[in-house]
């Protein structure tokens, strides 16, 4: 191998790593291009999306399921965080760890009865079960404040600095999102991951070579739940307020449109799609009078044309094309 | 090696499988041949676990299969291929095959999120034997592509490594050449063979007479859900009640 060859080589085979670092390194730097709270405000936002984003996607893409109800996740984590720190004055960081463990545990017990559903079934229990949060969060006043939610929430801070404006929040929620990317493509890559699409896409097959269906599917269910939860946690600390509106199915169904934008079962697809649809009310301000209608039809017209998601969908139609093209050459 | 004993099956008060009583000696190739509808296939759902018998047992070397989940089977040796293709259409050739891997080991999530250098070195290991089967099929060039676009005759073999990479005991095939041209169709027969010669056991479902003559050490003939002969190829072609049931109307058609 010439030097040449072997610096293509080593891109090659690190090449998401290196994406990863590149990442990395621009967003260290970010804050000082962006200079304006407001821009960096949007970037935290769409961290804070992507978390959850992720975890969704691993379910969606990965485990094949649907899930119409995320938000609700977000909503536990991010009531369960103000609650335990306002009422009980835990730590912020304490209170972030023990309400990802309770809502693991309540991922847990919903998985057993809504995972042996399927295909619309799945999508109305889990559309309930968001529809039930949002309810609780709205009636029960006395703990959860009611509609006008629940404001004075302590921020997180780090070795006594109190992480407490846009440029401290970029770097903690960056921080995380960097880290779930992480995670997302390493699993994605695992042989785990493997068998977890290979659920998705045939569940027959994948019981008869092995892989136990029923046990797969809860697991990654569980994880995009810890990962709601957390970025929900995310949130109640860097906006220190919170309300029932930001948990609602309509959230949940953004969820799912940044996951389809990006394709079912693409991590970085995930990036792109919640960054595109946290911006785009940013340039289309009619946007924001209709955006629950704009992510239906997103939704539904990407579902329709390309049931595997906007960006991964029009990689393997390329990728069909090349190969067919060479395979007839 | 494996005993199947007394299986019966119903579908909605229909009957599939009755009474269906016979063994697969170590090392043989036993084929179970019968007309559309026979049961057949219904009966290697049941020894891999896709469908539980109503009735009757079944042993894979004194080990009791039926009440085992299906995903339990490939670990004690059970491989097998479907009659009507069930890859993972998004998947590439060489994860399809990867696939085939999860005896191997069952990897944690929480390894597969961190991706240590001992998962990564464990992955690397289970690369370098997917692709050893893929080159053994003739398949390298083609290790990257969604398995989507590939002809019917490559998804057939690619179903086929898929399920010999874990090295099974038993190999279940359920008409491992239909819809196949002559050519493909002596691959497989010739890959059978080697197999055979391996000492691998193997179930063969087919309705390819040439085929399963010439490969079968031992044949079980399935009519109406019910075992009705059983013997040598030899025997076999020469059985009256198998000529009535199958050949005859199989040649009737032709
Ligand atoms: N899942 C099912 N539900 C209801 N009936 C079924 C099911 N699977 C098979 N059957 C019925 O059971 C009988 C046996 O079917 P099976 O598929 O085992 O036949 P086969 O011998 O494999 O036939 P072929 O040669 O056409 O593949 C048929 O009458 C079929 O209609
Ligand atoms: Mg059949």
């Amino acid at each position: 191998m010439t030097p040449r060859d072997k610096i293509l080589y080593f891109l090659r085979l690190h090449r998401t790593g290196l994406t990863v670092w590149l990442l990395a390194g621009f967003l260290l730097a970010f804050p000082a291009l962006a200079g304006n709270p407001y821009v960096l405000g949007i970037s935290n936002l769409i961290a804070v999306y992507l978390i959850a984003v992720i975890g969704l996607n691993l379910f969606i893409g990965y485990a094949g399921q649907i899930s119409l109800g995320h938000a609700a996740y977000v909503g536990l984590g991010a009531y369960g965080s103000a609650l335990l720190t306002i009422h009980f004055d835990l730590n912020p960081w304490v209170a972030m760890a023990a309400v990802a463990a309770a809502v693991a545990f309540a991922a847990f017990l919903v998985a057993i009865p809504t995972l042996r559903l399927s295909g619309h079934y799945l999508a109305m229990a889990t559309l309930g079960f968001n529809i039930v949060c949002h309810t609780v969060m709205t009636q029960w006043d006395q703990v959860t404040g009611g509609p006008s939610g629940l404001a004075g929430i302590p921020p997180l801070s780090l070795g006594g600095v109190s992480i407490d404006d846009e440029a401290k929040f970029h770097y903690l929620v960056w921080s995380f999102a960097i880290v779930v990317l992480t995670l997302g493509l390493n699993l994605a890559r695992s042989s785990l991951g493997l068998a977890l699409a290979a659920v998705a896409q045939n569940e027959t097959a994948a019981e008869s070579l092995g892989i136990q269906v029923g046990r797969a599917k809860t697991r990654v269910f569980v994880l995009s739940a810890v990962l709601a939860s957390l970025s929900g946690s995310l949130f109640a600390h860097c906006f220190t307020f919170i309300n029932p509106d930001s948990f609602t199915i309509f959230n949940s169904i953004e969820l799912v449109t940044m996951v389809v934008i990006g394709g079912l079962g693409s991590i970085w697809g995930s990036l792109f799609g919640t960054t595109l649809i946290v911006l785009l009310p940013e340039f289309l301000h009619f946007f924001d009078a209709f955006r629950d209608i704009i992510h239906g039809l997103i939704l539904v017209t990407v579902l329709i044309l390309l049931p595997q998601g906007l960006v991964s969908g029009l990689r393997d139609l390329l990728r069909i094309k090349l190969l067919a093209g060479r395979n007839n050459a | 090696m494996l005993r199947i004993e007394g299986i019966g099956k119903h579908f909605g008060g229909v009957p599939a499988l009755s009474d269906v009583t016979f063994r697969c000696r170590e090392g043989w190739t036993t084929a179970l041949i019968g007309p559309n509808g026979a049961g057949k296939s219904t009966l290697i759902n049941c020894i891999s676990g896709i469908l539980a018998p109503d009735t009757g047992q079944i042993h894979l070397q004194g080990l009791r299969l039926d009440g085992l989940p299906a995903h339990r089977r490939p670990f004690l040796g059970v491989g097998r291929t479907f009659q009507n293709l069930a890859l993972f259409p998004r998947l590439t050739v060489l994860e399809n095959v990867l696939c085939g891997l999860t005896p191997q080991g069952e990897p944690s999530m929480l390894r597969s999120l961190l991706r240590l250098p001992a998962t990564r070195h464990r992955e690397r290991l289970l690369r370098l034997k997917a692709l050893e089967m893929l080159d053994a099929f003739g398949l390298t060039d083609k290790s990257q592509w969604p398995v989507s676009i590939l002809s019917y005759g490559d998804r057939k073999r690619v179903e086929l490594a898929r399920a010999l990479v874990s090295e099974p005991r038993l190999l279940l095939l359920d008409e491992p050449v239909a819809g196949l041209n002559a050519e493909e169709t002596a691959r497989i027969g010739t890959e059978i063979r080697r197999l055979h010669g391996a000492g691998l056991t193997i179930l063969l479902v087919e309705h390819d007479m040439d085929l399963v003559m010439s490969v079968s050490d031992h044949i079980v003939v399935l009519d109406s859900g019910r075992a009705i002969a059983s013997g040598t190829p030899g025997q076999i072609r020469s059985d009256p009640r198998v000529i009535e049931a199958y050949l005859g109307r199989m040649s009737a058609t032709a």
